[in-house]
């Protein structure tokens, strides 16, 4: 050490800062304890601060707890998880820069995150030059299927589809409101949903498709206009594809203007338990949303699963939701697949994980599809007083993720398959992979 | 027995509806048991289906309890249990009763579980309320019967409101109820057309969105004569209603703009009169915010009963507690910065990314959930206008706001010394005002006002440490369209800016409204680079 310090004396004075630094880095290394044990690194990369801290945190948090279940069970290959968590501030090209560290500097074998479409977009090229492993637990708009990332959210069909078909046979709905936040899973989202709903038989005029901005919150000519494209004398709803922050406000005024969800309901995507428990929902009872999970149905694994988490947390009112029960259900899949090929390596581990079966909070075993998406139960539930769902319908059973949606006419002749086909986006009309028209 | 129960369970004026309803029905089908009990065991199944088949079951059975079990129903307090094939219900005091014979529960079954409801159960059971409850001496419930069946339109209940209407004395609910048997007459198939085409201009009356929803729905078997009345009733109320959309849209702009306005108002001190541009002034608001949280929190924990005054306790707690961060940040970073725009500007923002982040760290990022107090929920109608109470008071709040900021600066010491400052700093000192110690109430000021600006804005936004951020552009954008250094022209350009938005918003949605407003101030900047009320003077070039 003292020899080292000495001889960069005589280089240039930025250089020798560096030196030193560099010097006294590996001071402070090799002062701590040696590492006891090698451990397998899991990167989580969820954004601490900036605007999505509000649904990411919860799921860093959900991370570090999987984490610590995994440990006290004796760890993976006989090795301790560690988790590096890293926060990418809700900043798309930092999310890149985010993912690049944890695979090759931090050489994490596999990353937990992303919420948005745009961030996970950011990090695509980024796993696939390193060869990577990324699990993205949010319902997302479809159109997409890569080989080193695996989708436990919802695709379109494991969501929207269901709700829509729900409010059209339960509620008699022959006029749609699309409202969405402006980007890119809204307006993907209502484009399938317009074509299906044109396919369905609902005429042109019978669906108003609105975009507002991100954090819209003054929601007084939208809710207006909404409630006069609802006294047309069809049974109307609406369809809200709105991003988290902007749906508080826009909840409070439906209260507040008394419209109520027996004369225009409205089903959610984008809201859960985690975005109910800023508001007094009692002006909302009986407004829907559709998720694959909810804190409320009732099954051992879920009570199970709320009891250690609110312990976890040490915290009794903690709530749980629908991208949390994704990364269960993704983390128990990436365990069971490193298991099986005996290796955290990603090309093995990414061909071990389709067929790979793994229960989920709800009752049922998920599975994953060579698509890289799952199978899901899906549910429709009902806002409560008390800021839960009442599960008012559900599929009979799980329903299997489809990346590429069959009722945009681009998208119709593709498939992903990364078993057989070894392809993302495979043209069935062509016979050829990279079909994306 | 009746009275016993209903005596001690339900509130006097039930009593007498009930009983009312009871004898009207009595009369025809005798108080056995028999449908009233076999419909109660439809909510025993958990299944929507037999609720559904239950609610219409107990409406139509003339049971004197109908109206209490779905008035329980409705508020969820009816409970089954699947294995006793029992219904019970609870009063508001919690007590059980046993919904077959009305009398308290002798045992409590342990699956008690309430009975579930969807939408089209709740709509059912709003239409069966409304059957049940039309003669009731309570006039409000009265009212709510009334427009239920114009909800409703069930042809059942026909002989029950014409009744009602024969017994009403008050106008207002005369017209609901004659409304709501228009309603009915509408969708009956076998009504005469001489009915249906006075029901039409009893519709044609009403004369708002619901009247045109029933106009527009006309069973398609309404005859030609019908259906012609329907659409010329509809093409005249149209054209009323424009008028109202006018001036709907006049409303909201005005209320868009006092929101601006208190955002911004606080920033045309720091930014407008002292000429600090400060970023974290948005984060002034996201403070006054959680003030109004944690005060909403102590109120919940200790004295539920004063939870209405919770906002006027957090306005001086929130202008104080603001007032003086702002204060530390002047003394701390900003005076060391005056004259020097850029490393204000840095500095100002690292401090709100400080603020947010210990915010965040504090508090957790998620949503807090701030109440509304009774007094700023729900809405009122002015015609055909809608106006909710909470945009209304924010409006009324924030012109008390204004007019004390305006009376502060002309009419006080503080306020006299203020100026003084900012129009001449040299000449000031020499009067012997002590200029460091103004510039450190200046900012407080503009601070506090921030912070009280958050307290409003809890009752219409999320209150996130995110807060801030939404406002902060929209209030640089104001200050800078009224004009720097000028309360008028903020207060105008708030306004115009917000009235401008919600006329534009309904042709180009509120994506392209916010783009439309932006270019429009760009240009306008263009034109008058010193906004719309600029000041004059030499002690503009200073």
């Amino acid at each position: 050490m003292l020899n080292t310090i000495r001889t960069v004396a005589e280089r240039p004075m930025a250089q020798r800062w560096l030196a030193a630094a560099a010097g006294l880095g590996i001071g402070l290394a090799a002062a701590m304890p040696a590492q006891a044990q090698e451990t397998i690194k899991v990167g989580i990369l969820h954004s601490l601060s900036g605007t999505m801290a509000i649904s990411e945190t919860t799921l860093k948090d959900t991370m570090l707890f999987l984490i610590d279940e995994q440990n006290k069970k004796g760890g993976l290959l006989g090795k301790k998880l560690e988790a590096v968590v890293v926060d990418p501030a809700s900043n798309w090209p930092l999310f890149a820069e985010k993912a690049r560290e944890l695979i090759s500097k931090d050489k994490v074998v596999a990353v937990f995150g992303c919420w948005t479409s745009v961030s996970r977009k950011s990090v695509l090229p980024v796993f696939k030059e390193l060869n990577s492993i990324l699990f993205y637990p949010v319902q997302y708009e479809g159109e997409e299927s890569e080989r080193n990332v695996f989708y436990t959210g919802a695709a379109p069909n494991q969501q929207a589809i269901p709700a829509v078909d729900y409010l059209a046979k339960e509620e008699k709905v022959q006029r749609w409101v699309l409202a969405g936040t402006d980007y890119v899973y809204p307006r993907t989202t209502n484009k399938i949903l317009e074509a299906y709903l044109i396919g369905k038989g609902v005429a042109k005029e019978d669906i108003m498709i609105n975009y507002t901005p991100f954090g819209h919150s003054d929601w007084q000519t939208i809710v207006s206009d909404i409630k006069k494209f609802g006294s047309a004398g069809k049974k109307t709803a609406v369809v809200s594809t709105i991003n988290g922050d902007a749906n508080v406000p826009f909840y409070k005024e439906l209260g507040n203007q008394g419209i109520k969800a027996t004369e225009i309901p409205v089903v959610a995507f984008s809201v859960g338990e985690e975005e109910l428990a800023g508001l007094d929902t009692k002006p909302l009872l009986g407004h829907l949303a559709a998720w694959n999970y909810f804190q409320s149905i009732k099954d051992k694994s879920n009570d199970e699963f709320i009891a250690k988490w609110k312990a976890y947390t040490k915290n009794p009112k903690r709530v749980t939701n629908d991208p949390m029960e994704a990364h269960v259900v993704g983390f128990a899949m990436w365990v069971k697949a490193v298991e099986a090929a005996k290796t955290t390596d990603p090309d093995k581990v990414i061909d071990a994980l389709p067929g790979i079966k793994a229960p989920n909070l709800t009752g049922g075993i998920s599975e994953m599809l060579p698509n890289h998406h799952i199978t899901k139960p899906v549910f429709i539930g009902e806002i409560k007083g008390d800021g839960q769902f009442d599960v008012v319908w559900k599929t009979p059973g799980l329903v299997p993720g489809d990346a590429w949606s069959d009722f945009l006419p681009d998208s119709k002749p593709l498939e992903a398959d990364w078993v057989k086909l070894k392809c993302g986006n495979y043209n069935t009309i062509t016979k050829k992979c990279g079909g994306a028209s | 027995m009746m009275s016993h129960l209903y005596g001690r369970a339900v509130s006097f004026t039930c009593v007498a509806f009930v009983f009312a309803v009871g004898l009207l029905v009595a009369v025809a089908t005798p108080v056995f048991a028999g449908p009233y009990e076999d419909a109660l065991t439809g909510f025993t199944t958990d299944s929507f289906g037999d609720t559904d088949t239950a609610i219409s079951g107990i409406a139509a059975s003339g049971n004197p309890l109908a109206a209490t079990v779905v008035e329980a129903l409705r508020d969820g307090r009816l409970m089954f249990s699947a294995g006793g094939k029992t219904v019970f219900f609870k009063d508001k005091t919690e007590k059980l009763f046993d919904a077959a014979t009305g009398q308290p529960a002798a045992v409590t079954p342990p699956d008690l579980a309430p009975v579930r409801l969807n939408n089209r159960l709740r709509r059912s059971v709003d239409a069966a309320i409304g059957g049940l409850t039309l003669l009731s001496p309570n006039s409000a419930i009265r009212l709510g019967a009334a427009q239920s069946v114009f909800r409703s339109r069930d042809a059942t209940v026909l002989s029950v409101l014409d009744q009602a209407i024969a017994a009403e004395k008050e106008a207002r609910i005369k017209r609901a109820l004659t409304q709501a048997r228009a309603a009915v007459i509408l969708n009956q198939e076998d009504a005469k057309e001489a009915d249906k085409i006075d029901a039409v201009a009893a519709i044609r009356e009403r004369g708002d969105q619901d009247a045109l929803q029933l106009l527009g729905s006309l069973p398609a078997s309404s005859s030609a004569t019908v259906k012609k009345a329907a659409s010329d009733a509809i093409a005249s109320m149209q054209s009323q209603l424009a008028i109202w959309t006018a001036l709907q849209n006049t409303w909201y702009g005005l209320s868009l703009g006092s929101v601006l306005l208190l955002a911004a108002i606080g920033l045309a001190i720091t930014f407008g009169v002292m000429g600090v541009i400060n970023m974290a002034h948005g984060e002034m608001v996201m403070l006054g915010a959680y003030v109004t949280f944690i005060v909403q929190d102590l109120i919940r924990t200790h004295n539920p009963a004063l939870f209405d005054y919770s906002l006027a306790m957090a306005i001086p707690l929130a202008f104080f507690i603001t007032g003086a961060v702002g204060v530390g940040i002047e003394r701390s970073v900003i005076r060391y910065l005056y004259g020097r725009p850029l490393e204000t500007l840095l500095a100002t923002w690292g401090i709100s990314l400080i603020l947010q982040q210990a915010i965040r760290t504090a508090f957790g990022p998620t949503n807090r959930e701030v109440g509304s107090p009774s007094w700023m929920s729900g809405a009122f109608e002015v015609g055909q206008l809608t106006i909710t109470y909470n945009r209304m008071w924010i409006i009324v709040f924030t012109f008390l706001v204004f007019i004390a900021l305006l009376g502060l600066l002309r009419f006080t010491r503080m306020g006299l010394e203020m100026r003084a400052v900012t129009q001449n700093r040299q000449m000031a000192a020499a009067m012997g005002i002590k200029t460091a110690r103004v510039d450190a109430l200046t900012f407080g000021l503009g601070s506090g006002i921030a912070g009280i600006a958050g307290v409003a804005l809890s009752q219409i936004d999320n209150v996130s440490p995110n807060l801030g951020q939404s406002y902060i552009i929209d209030s640089f954008m104001v200050v800078v369209f009224g004009g720097v250094g000028n309360l008028w022209g903020t207060l105008v350009g708030a306004l115009s800016l917000g009235i401008a938005n919600k006329f534009l918003e309904p042709f180009a949605g509120a994506v392209l409204a916010k783009i439309a407003i932006l270019v429009i101030i760009i240009l306008f900047i263009q034109k008058r680079p010193r906004g719309l009320f600029a000041l004059k003077g030499r002690s503009v070039e200073a």
